[in-house]
């Protein structure tokens, strides 16, 4: 699915990201943790194409094609998904607007007739309850309003919605209370098919007790500094990031 | 070429006929209007309120012709088409002159010619008519007062509620270089209500100079709802001018919108002479091009207990120049006085440049004020956000902007005009507003290809 080898990426001249290699199959659930500052959210702006980041060396293959070369919408239509850490207000924005929009225009990329009304409303009500998503907030603008749990929510109605083959959920689970964790995390491992693939980046092993992951990563400093199985974020959980540290000689 | 002469020359060219056809009133008030534009012509550049407009650049078209004739051509012929989900009585201007369909309104409204009106309905019009206007001081609202051939008389008596939206078409057409000068006057007995849509329909590319001056008088518990949807050719100039006077407990809702213009001068005047009377003023501009446009209001809260509710919004791309000059004067012993106003612009790219300059003057203790203004861009990081749903750059630019212009119509009352509105602001940022769709008519098919 996809494959990062030797990614360097900067920000206004601050290399950030000092050369990342990943591989992730089709139907596989990698888990991205690491200290605050290593690079994560950094990572899945530079797989998502955002233009304030610039990629000095490396390359990504997507579904064997250069990815780089691809415009932030193009990747969305290929089904690169990203549940933002920080999911942005946009005040006048209908939800309802955005999102039929967004169908539409994957839908026309893959040569599928657009969405009725109807259609859309009914797809919608069944994506919703899916996310158990309180009713209103499809009506309301985009984010305006929601408290951080409901934006998360949100980011995953979104994911439901355009069901992409390849999420990047970047924190999905802070700001969520328990239950909503639960629901949320339900949601993504219901939209699991052998054919999607999922990099979760988290900081804690409650979300990977629900959404368990086939391989565990630690980023640090912009690089990939161990890779092992879920056990791996257990051992985090419990020693934190000394003993990595200590390994790198630092 | 001494442009405050050579109007003053027009005048004289004039003086004969206007004196023939004229009441006496009306001679008179062209003449108190000259004498006034004799010692202060036309604002310049050291005008305070005309800060950032250049005159120059209207004047450099030589303008001729003041007196128009009535057109030959049957309009009628032109609008045949319905409007529609909107319940309007339409009533046609051609270049500046009423096109008479000897419309009825009910329950005793009158709406007809301002030369009709001098004689016809000569006590309200004589009560009335620039009894605001000459106090303004502005050069172009002189102009209009001295040159003005005809225009618009509304009059809505007491305890009378329009039902009708009343649209009026300012049909613009011939070809070379004109002024067009129009003086109009809407008079609002008590308790009464009217909604007024002035839209302009240029049929042909011609630059013409329009100075558009309207009078309104809203008396005691009444409401106007006065909307103008401006769309000349970019050669053309516009100035208008909106005078508005609020009794007790009256209400007005007035909406510029711009969406097209070379040279584009709006004032707009509010007066609150009574207590508890509103006033919400919305304004957006839609420009591109080398289009200019230029915002200048004045609300004066002259007694206790009113609000007034100012938002101006503009989006300027490529060389798209902007003025928005908005003055609150809180006089004094106005207590309780709430103004609020904002102004807010994106400029889509490095060369479009808006001024932006509100100005508050309190002269009373026990008030609520405030004011803002921004000059932005397109929000880089919603753009992301909706582009990774899979959005093209071009709709999420779309989108972006038409929920900034959104606000504007959050605020505006009756739902079918709204709806119309909504329509043509987002044509009009998808570049595809054609002469046929720029106005509330829906005359598709040809109807009006002059
Ligand atoms: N515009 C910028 N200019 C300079 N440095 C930046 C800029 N944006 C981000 N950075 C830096 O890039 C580094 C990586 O940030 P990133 O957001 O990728 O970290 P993260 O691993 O997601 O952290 P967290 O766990 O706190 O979310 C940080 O040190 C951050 O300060
Ligand atoms: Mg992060």
């Amino acid at each position: 699915m996809l494959t990062i080898k030797n990614l360097h990426a900067e920000i206004n001249g601050k290399e950030i990201l000092k050369g990342i290699n990943l591989e992730i199959k089709e139907g596989e659930v990698h888990a991205i943790m690491g200290p605050n500052g290593s690079g994560k959210s950094t990572l899945s702006a530079v797989l998502t194409g955002n233009e304030n980041y610039k990629v000095t060396d490396g390359e990504v293959i997507f579904k064997g094609r250069n990815l780089l070369e691809m415009s932030v919408e193009q990747r969305a239509k290929e089904g690169i998904f990203l549940s933002f850490q920080y999911p942005v207000e946009i005040p006048g924005v209908s939800m309802i607007n955005f999102m039929k929009t967004a169908i539409n225009e994957q839908r026309k990329y893959r040569g599928l007739p657009e969405l009725t009304a109807s259609e859309f409303l009914k797809y919608t009500r069944e994506m919703k309850e899916f996310v158990e998503l309180k009713d209103d907030l499809a009506n309301r603008q985009v984010n305006v309003g929601f408290s951080g749990g409901e934006k998360k929510r949100n980011e995953i109605f979104q994911m439901a919605m355009l069901r992409p083959c390849l999420s990047i959920l970047d924190e999905t689970d802070s700001g969520l209370d328990i239950d909503a964790l639960r629901i949320v995390a339900n949601g993504v491992n219901k939209l699991k098919t052998p054919e999607t693939s999922c990099i979760v980046i988290t900081h804690y092993q409650r979300l990977l007790d629900f959404i368990v992951p086939d391989v565990v990563h630690i980023l640090y400093n912009g690089r990939i500094v161990k890779t092992a199985g879920k056990e791996l974020a257990l051992e985090l959980e419990e020693k934190g990031y000394g003993w990595i540290k200590q390994q790198l000689g630092e | 070429m001494d442009i405050k002469k050579k109007y003053i020359d027009i005048f004289e060219s004039c003086a004969e006929q206007f004196r023939k056809s004229d009441t006496d009133f009306m001679f008179a008030k062209r003449n108190e209007a000259l004498e006034s534009f004799r010692q202060n012509g036309l604002p310049t550049a050291k005008t305070e309120n005309y800060r950032n407009f250049n005159i120059a650049d209207i004047f450099s078209t030589e303008f001729g012709n003041v007196l128009q004739n009535k057109t030959n051509v049957d309009l009628n012929e032109y609008f045949k088409c319905e409007v529609e989900n909107m319940d309007a009585e339409v009533v046609l201007v051609s270049n500046g002159m009423y096109y008479d369909q000897n419309k009825i309104l009910p329950d005793k409204a009158i709406i007809c010619s301002l030369k009709e009106a001098q004689t016809k309905h000569r006590d309200i019009f004589e009560k009335y008519y620039n009894s605001s206007a000459s106090n303004f001081g502005d050069g172009f609202v002189n102009l209009s007062t001295m040159l003005a051939d005809d225009g618009l008389f509304v009059y809505i008596p007491d305890n009378v509620r329009l039902e009708k939206t009343l649209q009026i078409i300012n049909l613009n057409h011939g070809f070379g270089s004109k002024n067009i000068v129009k003086r109009n006057l809407i008079v609002l007995g008590e308790n009464s209500s009217l909604s007024v849509v002035v839209c302009d329909h240029t049929l042909n590319s011609s630059n013409n100079f329009v100075i558009d001056t309207t009078e309104s008088f809203i008396g005691n518990g009444s409401k106007l709802t006065h909307y103008t949807l401006q769309n000349e050719p970019d050669q053309s100039s516009l100035v208008s001018s909106h005078l508005a006077e609020l009794g007790d407990n009256a209400n007005i809702e007035s909406f510029v919108l711009t969406l097209h213009g070379g040279i584009v001068r709006n004032n707009l005047r509010v007066r609150f002479n009574g207590e508890h009377s509103d006033a919400n003023l919305l304004g957006l501009y839609l420009i591109d091009r080398k289009q200019y446009v230029d915002n200048y209001t004045l609300i004066e809260h002259l007694v206790p207990n009113c609000n007034s509710n100012e938002l101006y919004k503009g989006i300027l791309d490529e060389q798209a120049r902007g003025s928005f000059m908005g003055k609150i004067i809180v006089h004094e012993g106005a207590q309780k006085t709430a103004a609020y106003q904002t102004n807010r612009n994106l400029c889509l790219t490095g060369d479009a440049r808006m001024t932006t300059k509100p100005q508050l003057e309190i002269y009373a203790d026990d008030v609520q004020c405030s004011h803002g203004a921004t000059v932005g861009q397109l929000d880089e990081e919603a753009l992301f956000y909706l582009r990774q749903r899979g959005i093209s750059t071009k709709e999420a630019k779309l989108m972006l902007m038409f929920a900034f212009a959104n606000d504007i119509l959050m605020n505006m009352h009756i739902e079918p005009l709204k709806e119309r509105i909504s329509g043509m602001i987002n044509s009009r940022l998808r570049g595809e507003l054609s002469e046929c769709s720029n106005c509330l008519l829906n005359c598709e098919g040809g109807n009006c290809n002059m």
